[in-house]
């Protein structure tokens, strides 16, 4: 039993970094903006949270550092996509690309290099009780803030104005437009926050989750994230799930290698893939339930009077 | 202030200079970086940029390092021109790898006599199965599921290297080789042969300007090349003249996926002789710059080629001449690819200043 509470609380854990990141991409997603430019991202903003916490050894400076580094490079590709029409998927790819090398780049000083592991407080008083305490009340605060997260994101996407102006662009930017909405500077808005998002995902990995810096170290979770966004058909609670959902897969594979199952650790490893491209086949059979959920002007660019 | 205003057609003009352009703002932007690092730049941009040309024996690994890029660029370009992302080459050029490489394993240890010349159309056929085989996945996901391309095909990359792996750490390992990851150095019979004496490189780099004059005539001198073509920017257009969008995935796909395999056979039985984790240096998401600098074109993707190729080398003499970090590579590549796509802008778009009122 304890184990089984241990692997939820593993779960969560390795969920979270996905969910903070895929619910920046809903949000992207639901102003009509696809950015492949995720995993990028996440490597630059986990280099920069590890240099943060690393010269000052404050974890919530860290975030702060990732989220602006994920933010700032959201905000050179959301003008590049939205001002200078660029293509969504060429220019998230390049972002991506760039990502990758400048992390590796900016990383080199940081390979190798500890910081210290932060202490898990979890919840006071809850942290306590037998098995539910071991599962779900001692994490990191990021953790549970990502749950929050996930309810503030939902609120602000059904039960306000602003929400509804963000879902009416992703929908018909034109219609928006016609209407007096900025169009282009709320999708870059949307773009700026959800690649925050992406950055704090990052700099959580490697601050909290690893912590340490190696190249590359992101491995695929933007990528994931997106998938996650399809997985979710663009809803808050949905993509939470699916993203502890991927978390546990990860897990899984972990456990099972660690309890000497006679499986090679390669094909273990691929779980988490494999995993995505299934959830992938499974939801997007039916074109039909896709295209009712998807932002309809989701990836194509607008250009008011253009 | 400055506005953008919408050409009539688009700039021919500016469809060739633009690359040109990203690259002069790419030098400019490594010219700041190497200062701010506390080099000379002129001395780095030297190394990085010219020294890759210095002598025949560099030009002949400038043309080794374009071989896969060029092979990848141009199933990438078809792919890209038709609409179809198919963003894992990199997976099928690994899995072009193993194919081939696995075959010139199998000839080694079973030591059967053959001549180079008999073992490298086999070799070709090989690798353009594996990588096809790989990218086949995708098409059969997209085609009968609808599973999004760009996922699918990169998800499938992490599965070829986690493969790969297996296959290097596992039952391909060298019982000879001190536990390294790798297999048996292959029988020198299964060498691509090589085009000069003493330089390595070989003949899989004319059969890449082959492949490219091949695309060109394919795309442009066909009808079902045009047919592919319009499908990408007006896939109703298409479907109204009756073309077939599901012919569009399978066969970009196979093409491009079975390009990269032939790259990555080339690669293994090229240059490296063996089968290791580190078959590839990223040449699968090379070629997408290759591909885009090209203007997805098939002669463009040689130009495209020899600079992304410069940029690998420049990279690795940087770090070994005046003590950069061959990471760089990586940065340049993503700003000549980002400053590209800015520039691509002007193609469409006409600047107009329009002074403060």
């Amino acid at each position: 039993m304890n184990e089984l509470a241990l692997l939820v609380a593993a779960t969560l854990a390795a969920g979270t970094p996905l969910a903070l990141a895929g619910m920046g991409l809903l949000v992207n997603e639901r102003a009509g903006v696809l950015n492949l430019g995720a995993e990028g991202l996440m490597l630059v903003a986990a280099v920069a949270g590890f240099a943060t916490a690393y010269h000052t050894g404050s974890p919530w400076l860290a975030f702060a550092a990732g989220a602006a580094a994920g933010g700032l490079i959201a905000a050179i590709y959301g003008w590049l996509v939205i001002w200078l029409n660029t293509n969504q998927y060429a220019t998230g790819l390049a972002v991506s690309l760039f990502g990758s090398g400048f992390s590796a780049f900016v990383g080199l000083g940081y390979v190798g290099k500890q910081i210290r592991e932060q202490p898990i407080d979890g919840v006071p008083g809850l942290r306590d009780v037998p098995l539910l305490g071991v599962a779900l009340f001692r994490q990191h605060a990021m953790v549970y803030l990502a749950v929050a997260l996930t309810a503030g994101v939902a609120w602000f996407l059904y039960r306000t104005r602003a929400g509804l102006v963000l879902r009416s662009i992703g929908e018909s930017p034109q219609s928006a437009h016609a209407l007096g909405y900025p169009v282009q500077r709320i999708r870059l808005a949307a773009v700026v926050a959800g690649g925050a998002l992406c950055g704090v995902a990052g700099a959580y990995l490697s601050v909290v989750y690893t912590p340490l810096w190696v190249e590359g170290m992101v491995a695929g979770r933007g990528w994931i994230a997106l998938a996650l966004t399809t997985f979710a058909t663009w809803r808050p609670t949905r993509l939470l799930l699916g993203a502890y959902l991927f978390g546990g897969v990860t897990m899984l594979q972990l456990h099972l290698q660690a309890s000497g199952v006679q499986i090679a650790p390669q094909f273990m490893s691929m779980l988490p893939y494999l995993a995505t491209v299934v959830v992938l086949v499974l939801i997007s059979r039916n074109p039909l339930w896709i295209r009712l959920n998807m932002p309809a002007s989701l990836g194509k660019p607008f250009f008011p009077g253009g | 202030m400055i506005r953008l205003e919408a050409r009539p057609a688009p700039s021919g003009l500016m469809s060739v200079l633009s690359p040109v352009m990203a690259f002069a703002i790419t030098v400019a932007a490594g010219a700041i970086l190497f200062a701010a690092l506390g080099k000379d730049p002129v001395q780095a941009l030297t190394v990085f940029l010219v020294e890759p040309f210095n002598g025949v024996r560099a030009v002949s690994e400038l043309g080794l390092k374009s071989t896969p890029l060029i092979l990848i660029a141009l199933g990438l370009a078809l792919c890209f021109r038709s609409n179809v992302w198919n963003i894992g080459a990199e997976g099928q050029f690994l899995m072009g790898a193993v194919t081939g490489g696995g075959l010139a394993m199998w000839v080694t240890t079973a030591g059967l006599d053959l001549s180079r010349w008999a073992f490298f159309p086999l070799l070709v056929l090989a690798g353009a199965v594996g990588g096809a085989l790989w990218a086949g996945i995708v098409a059969l996901l997209r085609d009968r599921f609808n599973a999004n391309e760009i996922l699918v095909s990169l998800m499938l990359v992490y599965v070829a290297n986690l493969f790969l792996n297996w296959l290097v750490f596992g039952p391909w390992k060298d019982p000879q080789g001190f536990n390294f990851p790798q297999t048996v150095t292959f029988a020198s019979q299964t060498e691509v042969p090589r085009l000069i004496r003493g330089m390595r490189l070989h003949w899989g780099f004319l059969a890449s300007l082959v492949a490219a004059l091949g695309m060109w005539l394919f795309m442009f001198r066909t009808f079902t090349g045009i047919q592919l073509q319009v499908g990408g920017p007006a896939p109703a257009a298409a479907r109204y003249a009756g073309f077939s969008s599901r012919a569009a995935i399978w066969s970009t796909l196979l093409v491009s996926g079975g390009l990269a395999g032939v790259a990555g056979a080339f690669e293994a039985a090229g240059p490296m002789g063996q089968l290791t984790p580190h078959v590839s240096a990223g040449y699968g998401f090379t070629a997408i710059i290759v591909a885009f600098v090209g203007r997805l074109h098939p002669l463009g993707a040689i130009l495209a080629s020899v600079v992304l190729s410069t940029f690998l080398i420049g990279g690795e003499l940087a770090q070994s001449r005046v003590g950069l970090p061959s990471a760089l590579t990586g940065v340049f590549q993503g700003v000549l690819l980002l400053s590209l796509l800015a520039c691509d802008t002007l193609i469409q778009y006409r600047v107009r200043w329009r002074g403060a009122r």
